[in-house]
């Protein structure tokens, strides 16, 4: 088994909302208590739908933001109290590929000085060795030599997120976390940026933590999926798991609500009710009882825990399973 | 024959760009059928939105304008009516529905208000009559406490909800034509489910006709009845969306297909295109995916082919189609 890179325990974010500058304080619990591992190598996913608190997950583990409570752990170090001044050093292992290509690269530099600045900053090479370094990374990402001397305004969508997958390799990191990569990009480029990814993560042995919304996306790139609702994860599991055999109720909903490019599939949609809850006041007990359509009386008032159902590795937070397991200990 | 109810016919539509006409869309040619939903695909730049824009003659304030070809609505070609018989057809027989439900309502208007209006434009209802078929309306598009609602704003409404308040804005005249353009594009999936669910029960029910927008081919497979594919300001290929899944014709369409990730499909590589969509202030000679095409002869950098009947309802615009069908391989 491959070695843990990254691991969350009980990690947790909570935002200060006020009504006015008089209203009363209110925290919107962005994350509430996320618990995953990620092994070397491999691309794990979180998924869920805008607002379930996948990016700042995203966020916190590259610690861009301060988690309120909670662990992670990477290569072996905790590192959610770490100073700024001590973060240089994950900083180097760990770097983040942004949505949006527009508006993560600086329009006022040259690509070639967008990818070298993490050398700057991390590193004490010569110039010379930097502008070698920035051209074999043009090269990797599929971008021509003269192309680093252009700014970012003249680039399609497409060949910014080359760029700033570039600006994300040049240090060599162990964990790349790519927040939403291909959503701004057309499918037939979005279908270019996945296989420069899978590619890259081949050649240089890379960790994905691959934050996304799109599960077609997902399932295509992903060894294991945590599938996220109002800051939690309710389902986590191998990929071939979570598509074959689903078993919290969003991610069955979620999966049959994607819609398949092939007119002769027909299938029953599972339509859910309602929106998503305001995070900010969320339902009692499991948070997904308002729109779930198993719902109990015990989802009302208990939030279940993520737990290991049938097999291994693949865990749910829903009360649906709780009897399985209980009628299973019995048996035994 | 079946009943066209709307026919655009060699559409070009330019925009004026330093001085320069700059020709957007060249030609493009289609029709809609009572009760059909026809898709228009294609990926950003490609002018599908353009074109809704230009049946609607929705150019205010832009250089854009409609340069040749017709659009016929029923029998009337609405290219040469004039603008004020043109504010009778927006919004009472055809209507549309814009992507973003955030920008495309008014945020200082009740939602009340927004929904009242065309209403009392249209059918020349008075406060209290439109006031009753606005609630209805709402409560019809699956909007609880309809009431309270009306005296809302946008703002305080979900994306989900407001999409549906557009729904219910272009539905309340009852027109015989639906765009919707990209219309569940900034919802998430299972609100994309409600949405898409609610537009289709609509639809049925009104036996509407209804142009799809969208660059989402799973959204296409599951709602359209034909297909029309577009590149560059040109239509490259039309079919059932049967036949569109199952045997693309046009190398673009067959791109396009071919590298969305489709789930349960084990594949360990997306086919891809390479390069990107001509600027249209620089389009390439002949055929404008040549550059980007696979198949491409010499031909094909010359010369634009032109939209061929293949089969029976199918249509593509390839030179590959053209010289018989011995170079077309599976």
């Amino acid at each position: 088994m491959a070695s843990t890179i990254l691991e969350v325990r009980g990690l947790k974010k909570s935002f200060e909302v006020k009504n006015g500058i008089f209203g009363k304080k209110k925290y919107l619990h962005a994350v509430n208590g996320l618990n995953f591992s990620v092994y070397e190598g491999e691309t794990f996913s979180l998924v869920g739908e805008s607002g379930c608190g996948k990016s700042t997950a995203g966020r916190l583990i590259s610690r861009l933001i301060d988690p309120t409570a909670g662990e992670i752990w990477i290569d072996g170090e905790e590192i959610s109290k770490w100073k700024e001044s001590q973060l240089q050093a994950i900083r180097k292992k760990v770097q983040m590929v942004f949505q949006d290509p527009y508006a993560s690269l600086n329009p006022r530099m040259k690509i070639r000085d967008i990818i070298a600045e993490p050398l700057v900053i991390h590193t004490k090479l010569t110039k010379k060795e930097k502008q070698r370094l920035v051209s074999e990374m043009l090269e990797v990402v599929g971008l021509n030599e003269y192309q680093g001397n252009c700014y970012a305004h003249e680039f399609s969508g497409g060949q910014r997120q080359r760029i700033g997958i570039g600006r994300a390799l040049i240090m060599k990191p162990k964990l790349i976390i790519a927040d939403e990569p291909v959503s701004a990009l057309d499918v037939s480029v979005q279908s270019q940026i996945l296989n420069l990814l899978k590619d890259l993560q081949e050649e240089f042995n890379l960790t994905y933590v691959f934050i996304s919304h799109d599960l077609s996306v997902v399932e295509h790139i992903s060894d294991h999926i945590g599938v996220m609702y109002l800051g939690s994860i309710v389902e986590y599991g191998p990929k071939e798991q979570i598509f074959t055999n689903p078993l919290h109720p969003y991610t069955k909903a979620l999966l049959s609500s994607v819609p398949i490019p092939d007119p002769t599939v027909k299938r029953e949609k599972i339509i859910l009710k309602g929106d998503i809850p305001n995070p900010v006041n969320p339902p009692s007990g499991c948070k997904f009882h308002t729109r779930c359509p198993d719902v109990m009386e015990i989802c009302k008032g208990k939030d279940p825990s993520l737990k290991q159902i049938h097999t291994d590795n693949h865990l749910a937070a829903c009360h649906l399973y709780e009897k399985t397991i209980k009628n299973q200990s019995v048996i035994v | 024959m079946e009943d066209i109810i709307l026919k655009v016919e060699q559409l070009q539509t330019d925009f004026q760009k330093d001085n320069q006409r700059i020709r957007i869309l060249n030609g493009v040619s289609f029709h809609i059928s009572k009760g059909e939903i026809l898709g228009l695909v294609g990926e950003s730049g490609c002018g599908k939105s353009l074109t809704s824009l230009s049946i609607m003659r929705l150019f205010k304030g832009t250089s854009g304008e409609i340069s040749g070809g017709n659009i016929f609505f029923r029998d009337e070609d609405i290219t040469k009516v004039t603008e004020n018989q043109m504010r009778k057809i927006r919004g009472k027989q055809i209507a549309m529905i814009f992507q973003e439900p955030m920008t495309s309502l008014n945020p200082v208007m009740k939602i009340g208000e927004q929904l009242m209006e065309p209403i009392r434009i249209h059918l020349g209802y008075n406060n209290k009559r439109a006031k009753q078929h606005a609630v209805q309306m709402l409560t019809k598009v699956g909007i609880p406490r309809s009431n309270e609602i009306m005296n809302e704003f946008p703002h305080q409404l979900s994306g989900g909800m407001r999409q549906r308040v557009m729904i219910a804005i272009a539905m309340s005249c009852n027109p015989d034509v639906l765009i919707a353009d990209e219309p569940t594009t900034a919802l998430d999936v299972t609100i994309q489910a409600q949405i898409l669910d609610l537009m289709r029960k609509l639809q049925k029910e009104e036996n509407m006709s209804m142009l799809l927008i969208t660059h989402d081919l799973g959204v296409v497979a599951e709602m359209c009845d034909r297909v029309v594919v577009m590149y560059a300001g040109r239509v490259v290929e039309e079919a059932s969306v049967h036949d569109l899944f199952q045997s693309p014709l046009h190398p673009y369409t067959r791109g396009l297909i071919g590298s969305v990730p489709k789930i349960g499909q084990k594949k360990d590589r997306l086919e891809s295109i390479a390069g990107r969509v001509p600027d249209p202030s620089n389009m390439p000679k002949g055929c404008k995916f040549a550059p980007r095409c696979s198949d491409a002869t010499a031909e094909c950098h010359e010369k634009e082919p032109s939209m061929l009947e293949v089969e029976k309802n199918r249509y593509c615009s390839c030179w590959l189609y053209d010289k018989g069908r011995s170079l077309i391989s599976g």
